[in-house]
């Protein structure tokens, strides 16, 4: 067990090593970091003078250990935009994203779940066949178009729903909230749908399949075999050896889930790092590009380990031989 | 004979494929006593396995019970209900398949499914599922019950794998157990464990067996009388002594001379020439006819019906009604 | 363990004659699935129908989007033809600028069916390419560019699609024409999607390599790059195949997510995506229509290709027959 840890462990780090060298390398090259903080006409001198100071004429190796060293203290640089430290531009925008990024995977594991197992015990009914096609509906559209959607029909026809922004939220510490006011969470509906929706079409063909698969083995057949209820076999039995796989690979989804809000995140102009990062590409701010791209990376390598571990506890099969899974 | 326990009378079992009906089985009939075990044998195709999935009431659709009645003492379970033929299952019929590795849910403890059978066929309050679980599995044998009872199926071998497969199909004290290869998936010493263990529970508790397999030394070993399946009908059917020491129907005795004995001196084993046929061109007449070194003109034509012989029912026209053969 | 009654049923096949390869297609398993399956037809039909209004977009279409010189402010913010204020020759309505919504929406269906397609063709090649030298060759090689592949999978397409592009204008200035634009679309998408195909042709590759007919060329001398293009390549071609159909779609939707985002194309030159942009705009002036024809015919594109696609996959998979 602890070698499969340790494992894990040094997969991550050459990860975040490879795309923390991407990241330096955007960082630095892409671009003229000079360029970006004064302006055309500033004379030849002043401009050396910057490059010594932000040591840009220092050896590579050098300045990427600098870079390093800066990062995991937390200091990402400054954006070129704003004028602030990134880490604080992040931070400030974090929680709208991971509360985004909750709700909207909340919602495709109930919503997959119930239609996936229903569609499989079901098969043949209007109900089933009307869910396989809204999965592939879900899977086709792009995600900007179902926002766009949903904001036609629940903003501007029906006004039920806010079609931008958080409404009130809530600061608590470090975190601000929207769970805790009407707007808040009027406003976290249409976005999670739009975020949730592909994941949970993913969701809902995976349990689909995985369960047609378990209603076929014998475990399940010896367990008719033995008259148990059918609530017990399909509930029991059948359930719990479906969502096995799919947990995991749902925890997986989970990082792309925070990835993909950079077009949900726009398309409602919800302010998170998505529009953030959204913003620093069209207004090329390198800083938080980069930053970005390596925060991503650690919350996807986190996801991914935990997701591990969680398969090991959840599959008594997996404890006693660890090392199998790569 | 002692009370019969199960009675299939003319049973047949017809499958609808995009090429037509197809017929599994065709007339089958056959007895068995309380504490009698019955082979049921024959080439792989033969419909050893539908028959007995015919009893537990496990024919899943296309396939479906077409004609026959099958009565489980005085009882006649081929037309029930769903939920009644439920309660059947596990409670007056058990069944036990092939492949132990398969046959146990990997996420349950062992322990939780056998309580789990117990506490759906009687009222046993949590604590005495359990003490007469642990005492299940003293009765097949496993050491340590007390502690193996919280393991998990992967955690024993296969041979324990197929006693506790056995311990859950007595579970509910069913009065017939119907075992589909039993030993097929076992190592030849831990086949002579578990047709050990099958004779001495059914000798104890007076359970009723069908065998099902394809091994003739099994059936010598365990059976006390064996029907010999072809093309989905019973060739012959009658006391193991007899059928295996003196076999009446042709095929019968190709399949007796087809097994390699260490007295044998021959240089070949006999073949019978040709091969089964597919349930879509079963031959008219007696299905065995092309095959038969004995065949005549009314094989060919007409279906012969099972005669009684001597202890034996046999169904061919070399024995009819005036007895021996011709 | 139940019975399974259908194999034991299959006829055995009758000999025949070696017919022509179209007659050998028109018999073929494929074939007659396509024909049995309405949804497969609907499917192709569609797709068939777009492919051709995008290709004739510029015979067929009322007007050149493009030609400032065509458009008349006059016209500008008109309803679609079935609407009380809608005025002929446009009959999808207009824009704010006076330019025809059915046309606009057939070039940038040209557009993104051009765009989508040559993404496909780049991280295709990209892909089959770095397959084949990671499993002909093995060794360092393979590791490299199959950790390359895992680190690259772990970011979704739409995310490195943007930094490519975030990158590229940072390197060369926001000034960039609209064809180097289209090239930069074309690469992002390129670069976002190859790992499928690689993985792909690699695990083939390393079957086919050690079969002997690739030791019995190798004997003889022929180059490694002929092995591998004209012996094990024609054995990828079907999956290869399913993977390039599910790719259009995915192509065609980042492409349009790009445009959507302002990354993509310009106004000047908009594909469907970019109409979808300009048109959110006028989503709460109640003028619908800048938006909702280019988002169906987007919509219509990618269904119509995603089908198509589900449908091959199930039809040539070897599990499934």
């Amino acid at each position: 067990m602890l070698a499969f840890l340790i494992r894990r462990l040094a997969q991550a780090a050459v990860v975040l090593a490879v795309v923390g060298l991407i990241a330096f390398a955007m960082f630095r090259f892409a671009g003229d970091p000079v360029n970006q903080i004064v302006g055309p006409d500033t004379p030849v001198s002043e401009r050396a003078e910057i490059r010594k100071s932000l040591g840009l004429d220092d050896p590579v190796l050098l300045q990427f250990g600098r870079y390093a060293g800066n990062v995991l203290r937390g200091d990402f640089g400054i954006s070129y935009q704003f004028r602030q430290p990134v880490t604080t531009l992040l931070a400030e925008r974090m929680p709208a994203t991971l509360e985004l990024a909750f709700c909207a995977t909340l919602f495709a594991l109930s919503v997959g779940i119930l239609m996936g197992v229903y569609c499989a015990l079901r098969r043949e009914t209007f109900l089933a066949k009307l869910f396989q096609a809204i999965s592939l509906v879900g899977v086709s559209l792009p995600t900007f178009l179902i926002g766009i959607l949903l904001i036609f029909l629940f903003s501007v026809t029906l006004g039920w729903l806010p079609s931008y922004g958080r409404g009130d939220t809530v600061r608590i510490g470090g975190w601000t909230t929207g769970f805790l006011t009407v707007s808040g969470l009027k406003a976290l509906i249409l976005p999670s749908i739009t975020l949730g929706l592909f994941q949970m079409t993913l969701i809902m063909r995976l349990v689909r399949a995985e369960m047609l698969e378990v209603l076929r083995t014998d475990y399940i057949r010896f367990a008719r075999a033995r008259g148990l209820t059918t609530r017990a076999i399909h509930f029991g039995h059948a359930l719990k050896n479906t969502l096995v796989p799919v947990i995991t690979i749902a925890g997986l989804q989970l990082g792309s889930v925070i990835a993909f809000s950079i077009i949900t995140e726009t398309v409602f102009q919800w302010p998170g790092m998505g529009l953030l990062f959204v913003q620093a590409v069209q207004n090329v701010d390198i800083p938080i590009m980069s930053a970005y791209l390596l925060l991503v990376a650690a919350i996807f390598v986190t996801i991914n380990l935990v997701v591990d571990l969680l398969y090991t506890v959840v599959d008594p099969r997996l404890r006693t031989s660890v090392g199998r899974t790569a | 004979m002692t009370e019969t326990v199960l009675s299939v009378r003319d049973l047949r079992v017809a499958f609808e494929t995009r090429r037509g009906t197809l017929t599994a089985i065709d007339g089958v009939s056959l007895e068995i006593g309380r504490g009698e075990i019955l082979g049921v044998v024959g080439e792989s195709g033969a419909g050893k396995s539908v028959t007995g999935s015919a009893v537990i009431g496990l024919i899943d659709p296309p396939g479906r019970i077409a004609g026959g009645e099958i009565r489980l003492g005085s009882e006649r379970i081929d037309d029930l209900p769903p939920e009644k033929m439920r309660r059947i299952r596990g409670r007056r019929i058990g069944m036990i398949f092939q492949d132990p590795l398969t046959s146990l849910d990997p996420l349950y403890r062992v322990g939780e499914q056998i309580v789990e059978t117990i506490r759906t066929h009687t009222d046993l309050s949590a604590k005495t599922a359990r003490a007469r679980a642990i005492d299940l599995l003293t009765e097949v044998g496993i050491p340590a019950p007390e502690r193996r009872i919280d393991g998990y199926p992967h955690e024993f071998s296969g041979g324990m794998r197929q006693r506790v497969v056995i311990a859950l199909a007595l579970a509910a004290e069913p009065e017939l157990i119907i075992a589909d290869e039993p030993t097929t998936a076992l190592d030849v010493s831990v086949q002579a464990q578990v047709i050990t263990l099958l004779k001495r529970l059914c000798r104890e508790h007076g359970t009723a067996v069908m065998l099902v397999t394809h091994d003739m030394g099994v059936i010598a070993e365990a059976a006390d009388r064996v029907a010999v399946m072809y093309s989905g009908r019973i060739a012959e059917i009658g006391p193991v002594a007899e059928v295996v020491r003196a076999p009446r129907h042709p095929y019968a005795r190709g399949l007796m001379g087809a097994i390699p004995t260490l007295s044998d001196t021959a240089e070949r084993l006999t073949q019978i020439p040709g091969s089964m046929p597919r349930l879509t061109a079963i031959p008219p007449g007696c299905a065995f006819h092309p095959r038969c070194p004995n065949v005549f003109g009314r094989c060919r034509v007409e279906r012969p019906e099972p005669i009684l012989v001597g202890g034996t029912r046999v169904a061919c026209h070399l024995y009819d009604a005036r007895g021996e053969a011709a | 363990m139940s019975a399974r009654m259908d194999d034991a049923a299959e006829a055995p096949d009758a000999p025949r004659a070696t017919p022509s390869r179209l007659a050998r297609f028109l018999g073929s398993d494929l074939w007659l699935n396509f024909r049995r399956s309405k949804l497969a037809i609907g499917a192709f039909a569609v797709t068939l129908l777009m492919f051709g209004l995008a290709f004739a977009a510029p015979w067929i279409s009322p007007q050149n989007p493009y030609d400032p010189a065509q458009l008349e402010l006059l016209n500008s913010n008109l309803p679609p033809l079935w609407n009380p204020d809608g005025q002929s020759p446009f009959l999808l309505g207009t824009d704010d600028q006076g330019r025809d919504v059915l046309s606009a929406v057939l070039y940038g269906l040209r557009l993104s069916l051009i765009v989508g397609m040559l993404g496909v063709v780049v991280s295709g090649f990209l892909g089959i390419g770095l397959g084949l030298v990671a499993g002909y060759f093995g060794g360092a090689l393979d590791t490299v560019i199959m950790r390359v592949a895992d680190v690259q999978l772990t970011f979704p397409a739409i995310l490195i699609a943007l930094v490519v592009d975030g990158v590229a204008k940072a390197s060369f200035g926001s000034a960039l024409d609209t064809n180097a634009t289209i090239l930069l679309i074309v690469v992002s998408i390129g670069l976002s999607f190859w790992v499928q195909y690689a993985r792909t042709v690699r695990s083939s590759v390393m079957v086919e390599r050690s079969k002997d007919y690739v030791q019995a060329a190798r004997l003889i001398g022929l180059s490694s790059p002929v092995i591998m293009v004209r012996h094990v390549l024609p054995n990828v071609t079907g999956p290869v195949f399913v993977i390039a159909t599910i790719n259009l779609a995915l192509a065609i939707i980042t492409e349009a997510t790009l445009s959507f985002l302002g990354t993509g194309l310009p106004e000047t030159m908009p594909s469907l995506g970019t109409l979808i942009r300009t048109g959110n705009r006028f989503l709460f002036s109640g003028e619908w229509w800048v938006v909702a024809f280019p988002g169906i015919a987007l919509a219509g594109l990618v269904l119509a290709i995603n089908l198509l696609g589900d449908w091959l996959r199930d039809a040539l998979n070897p599990k499934l027959q």
